[in-house]
């Protein structure tokens, strides 16, 4: 009855699996096994239940759905045998986590082994309850847990300590109930309970203020001893790490005796004998003893301030550091980081030593060390350790530069003792890094050199050369077009001259050539192509020998495809054209950005950056990411239709991506539900039978129904407005002359290709009725001609009105402008405006549509959407 | 707090996978895809510690397997790096030098195995000889 045992099914399974070649043979392997499954479970196989769930959690682990399986953990938790129930919990703990409702279902069987006589089978129930406790079940079972912390066999204890942290955890205020039984398994003899009392008390402390003020008055002094005896045990095999006795036993106790010791003198006191000893004796040429000596490190750091203590952890720091192993030295740099709070002098004696390791192949040290590095760094030691960073800059890897970057420019800006000297480190960095250095960053050198009145002209002969080598990198090329649009004559008449520069010879055409090069350059972007442009109608005026190159230059982005650039382009255009009274006041050199409230005006809008780049890459540990695409999803608006959020999300963008529909075939029931859910998508998307059974009116409609619906249509345009026959007159009598003419010639006869369909009441709602009217042309059945008439059935006049649609990917769709944006009240008059949709599968598929129509009125935006799958048939096929 | 255990090969299927913290099943498929690509490719010569997220993966390659712990950032890296090693030396005394495929096909042992090991994302026995005795006692209720 063992499932396990060889030549049963999960290991044949396993063997199929492994043996095939390539994914789609795995795929299909799956497939069938979880079809076989599915049949097993439906006819309630008992026998094969645990088998069953065994393969499934095997299926999980390759990363197939097996949703399907949950409910039979549940039954195997229920049944009564050991085998079962291990399995059960199994599933339980790797199939669902503490989110699904289906958990709601099973806190009684819980409950019922948590007082089982079988202690094996109440080990289970706490290793479940362990490492999947919703909150609710926290509070339902926290009973039982406290009065297992008692029972007789050390191995439930030790299961309910940790089962007790993650209650206490999920329910913070159960942790008074916990402070005594847990502080009672600090005096246990049995190691395993030992340790995870210890455990459970270091997180009880972290919740309970209570529990940290208890612990501390009563049980400092036992576990100084705790950790003495275990300093001075005698060598015990069991327990022993590569030499080192007990490291993790040791690790715990220090942990919990720095919470304790924390903000309390006393308590920081009656430790520092054990921590020196610990200190001093423990060696270091293990990692388990480098791990014991780590975390007295941090235990002596934490404490209350004893001088003699610090001196030695700052000496095991230093040692660390020099350390060949990659693993010590990153430990040392990361508890530097604690100690310079402490010791900031002590620190600045590894500073050496540090900025190597900025310097170091692997990214986890260069990281921690750069971020100890931007601490170091006073106004003392700034120029120098600025120019090790910036020189590394070359070197350093494309993934690090960007922080590497970021935190030089912080550090320029933050301590550099003049602007001058700023301005350069500035320039270099743009020089060899420009395309990581951020927005803000570069605003704020412009608006450094604005004020710097007496650099003008060197920063702007120094961004020239700097152009001249580094042309690629993009904030330098926007600073470099800024600065030579605003100081271009200094740059041309060596303005300024500052001892330490050497003349050079700069054109007016060269300084032109410059941003033009600028303008060209097919990397850079648009922000910097339009600050070219600028750029270029300042020259016109500081160079009028350059005028009319400068224009040849602008007109050549009349035609841009970019808006902005088009409308610069013409904009500027004719003001070196038509406007040279107004030209030279117009590009005035700009007046000197004042350096207070530039960063008073940063700093209130520093926050808001902060958030933004915040939210998005450093988003919750493990929390539950968003998936992007949900963004994506709401702009295109269908959220609505989606009941499933996200997984259908990226389905419905497989959709528009013409990925194909089909449901995968190893999709979960649960899956395909979702799917039904989304079926108005579907129907959108065009799977042709569903639409057809979805509207199976349309094919039967009959030269009588053409003639029907045009007074339908009449019918409803009187009815709802009250007002009066004006309603369907003037503008209204558009549209019903095109019905009119498309009936005029042969009225009984639609199937004549390209002549007369019925009118489509489009969308009705209480405040907005489109009707569509079509049309062919003869010769292209493909393409249909749509004029669709807006009719606004409210007393209120809509503004801004504007309709969208939407079709799907073997539609292709085209709109003209509309009539006009404003919508008469009371159906007094009506916007038309004309559509041409060409059927790619004309045919084979119907036409479907989704529309958007938004408007204004009383100053609020009103949207309205809506959905078309009864296209007349005879129009697609 | 350990947040998750991976443990992958050199292409990076997964062998085992335990979390700590609930995540959507295609949150963790991500995960394990993202720690991989961290894990696999680094030099032997650098730190077993990458960061991840907010959180730092401590990672040790035994031949072609990954073992990966994702813990806090204010963890003690040197002393989960110890436990990994604890943990593959009580598999390799169960199994008797283990290989992947003692894991592959006894799978869910490995997960009895750790659950002995491990709970609620925090140590619960250090001694292998007990975790080999427990675990004798519970193959003899099968």
């Amino acid at each position: 009855m063992n499932p396990f045992s060889s030549g049963t099914r999960l290991r044949d399974m396993i063997r199929a699996i492994r043996a095939c070649k390539t994914a789609a043979e795995e795929r299909a392997v799956v497939r069938k096994e979880c079809a076989a499954i599915r049949t097993s479970m439906n006819e309630n196989d008992q026998d094969y239940r645990h088998r069953n769930l065994a393969k499934l959690m095997f299926i999980h682990m390759l990363g197939y759905p097996t949703h399907f399986g949950q409910m039979e953990c549940l039954k195997l938790i229920a049944s009564a045998g050991f085998p079962e129930k291990r399995i059960g919990y199994l599933g339980l703990m790797l199939l669902l986590d503490e989110r699904q409702e289906v958990l709601m279902l099973v806190t009684n069987s819980l409950k019922q082994d948590l007082n089982h006589s079988n202690q094996y089978i109440v080990g289970l129930a706490l290793c479940a309850l362990g490492n999947i406790c919703s909150a609710e079940m926290a509070r339902d079972l926290a009973p039982e847990v406290e009065r297992l912390l008692q029972f007789r066999d050390p191995n439930v204890r030790k299961k309910a300590a940790l089962c007790t942290i993650r209650i206490i955890k999920k329910v913070p205020d159960l942790s008074e109930n916990f402070i005594n039984p847990a502080a009672a398994l600090l005096k246990e003899k049995h190691h395993g309970v030992l340790i995870t009392g210890i455990q459970l008390c270091t997180d009880l402390c972290k919740v309970s203020p209570e529990a940290l003020e208890f612990l501390r008055k009563k049980h400092t002094d036992g576990l100084v001893k705790t950790l003495k005896d275990a300093v001075n045990s005698p060598y015990t095999p069991e327990y022993d790490i590569s030499g080192i006795a007990d490291p993790f036993l040791h690790i715990r106790l220090l942990k919990l005796l720095r919470v304790l010791g924390q903000g309390d003198a006393d308590a920081s006191d009656a430790m520092n004998d054990i921590l020196a000893q610990v200190a001093t004796k423990t060696e270091s040429n293990k990692n388990a003893g480098n791990a014991i000596l780590y975390e007295c490190v941090e235990t002596i750091m934490s404490i209350e301030d004893n001088g003699g203590l610090r001196v030695l952890a700052i000496n095991i720091l230093g040692r660390f550091l020099s350390n060949r192993d990659n693993n010590i030295r990153y430990v040392a740099l990361n508890m530097l980081m604690k100690a310079i709070t402490v010791d900031a002098q002590a620190v600045q004696r590894h500073r050496a030593t540090i900025l190597e390791c900025v310097k170091d192949s692997d990214a986890s040290i260069q990281k921690r060390a750069l971020e100890l590095v931007y601490v170091l760094v006073n106004e003392t030691n700034v120029k120098p350790l600025t120019k090790e960073l910036i020189d590394y800059l070359e070197v350093s890897d494309q993934e690090f530069k960007g922080e590497l970057t970021a935190k030089i420019c912080s550090i320029i800006e933050k301590f550099s003792p003049e602007k001058n000297w700023y301005i350069d480190q500035m320039l270099k960095v743009l020089k060899k890094a420009g395309n990581f250095v951020k927005d803000e960053v570069w605003h704020a050198l412009i608006a450094v050199i604005s004020s710097a009145s007496d650099l003008h002209g060197y920063t702007v002969r120094a961004l020239y050369k700097a152009f001249q080598t580094s042309s690629e990198q993009e904030s330098l090329v926007r600073v470099a077009v800024w600065c030579i649009g605003e100081y271009g004559d200094m740059l041309v008449n060596n303005v300024g001259m500052l001892d330490i520069e050497d003349p050079i010879t700069v054109t007016e055409s060269d300084t032109v050539d410059v941003v033009k090069i600028a303008i060209k350059h097919h990397a850079l972007d648009l922000t910097t192509k339009a600050m070219a442009l600028i750029a270029l109608l300042k020259l016109s005026s500081r160079f009028p020998s350059c005028s009319e190159r400068i224009k040849d230059i602008i007109v050549q982005h009349k035609g841009s495809f970019v808006l902005e650039l088009q409308q610069r382009s013409l904009e500027f255009n004719s003001i070196i054209e038509k406007h040279q009274n107004i030209r030279s006041a117009l590009v005035e050199r700009m007046p000197i950005l004042d350096d207070a409230t530039f960063s008073t005006r940063r700093a209130g809008s520093l926050p808001a950056a902060a958030s933004t780049s915040g939210g998005a890459s450093l988003n919750l540990p493990n929390g539950v990411a968003k998936p992007s695409a949900a963004p994506l999803v709401d702009l295109l608006d269908l959220s609505d239709d989606l009941p499933a959020p996200c997984s259908s999300g990226g389905d419905f963008l497989q959709d528009l991506l013409g990925v194909d529909l089909s449901p995968a075939p190893s999709q979960s029931g649960i899956g395909q539900i979702q799917k039904a859910g989304t079926d108005v998508l579907l129907d959108l998307l065009s799977i042709g039978t569903p639409l057809q059974s979805s509207s199976p009116t349309t094919d039967i409609l009959s030269s009588n129904q053409n003639d029907k619906s045009p007074i339908a249509t009449l019918d409803a345009l009187s009815s709802p407005s009250s007002l009066s026959a004006q309603a369907t007159s003037s503008a209204r009598a558009a549209p019903m002359m095109d019905l009119l003419d498309g009936f005029g010639p042969s009225p009984l006869k639609p199937e004549d290709n390209g002549s007369v369909y019925p009118p489509l009441v489009a969308f009705q709602s209480s405040s907005l009725r489109i009707t569509f009217n079509f049309s062919k042309q003869p010769g292209n059945p493909q393409t249909t001609l749509i004029q669709a008439t807006f009719t606004n059935l409210t007393p209120n006049v809509f503004t801004d009105f504007i309709f969208l649609a939407a079709v799907p990917k073997f539609l292709q769709l085209h709109l003209d402008p509309a009539s006009s944006n404003i919508l008469p009240a009371s159906g007094n008059g009506s916007i038309t405006q004309n559509l041409r949709v060409t059927n790619s599968q004309h045919g084979k598929k119907s036409l479907v549509m989704r529309t958007r129509m938004s408007y204004k009125f009383d100053n609020k935006v009103t949207l309205e959407e809506g959905q078309i799958n009864n296209f007349p048939q005879d129009l697609g096929s | 707090m350990i947040r998750f255990i991976l443990l992958q090969n050199r292409q990076g299927k997964t062998r085992l996978a335990k979390y700590y913290v609930p995540l959507e099943d295609s949150e963790k498929h991500k995960v394990e895809y993202e720690v991989h690509r961290l894990v696999v490719n680094r030099d032997p010569k650098f730190t077993n510690f990458v960061e991840f997220r907010t959180h730092k993966v401590i990672y040790r390659r035994y031949a072609g397997l990954f073992f990966a712990l994702c813990v806090d950032i204010t963890d003690n890296e040197l002393a989960y790096l110890e436990c990994i090693h604890l943990f593959v030396e009580i598999l390799d005394h169960f199994f008797s030098n283990v290989c992947e495929l003692d894991l592959v096909f006894n799978f869910h042992k490995v997960y009895l195995i750790l659950d002995e090991f491990i709970l609620a994302g925090e140590l619960q026995e250090t001694s292998k000889r007990a975790i080999i005795e427990r675990m004798g006692e519970l193959e003899k209720l099968e």
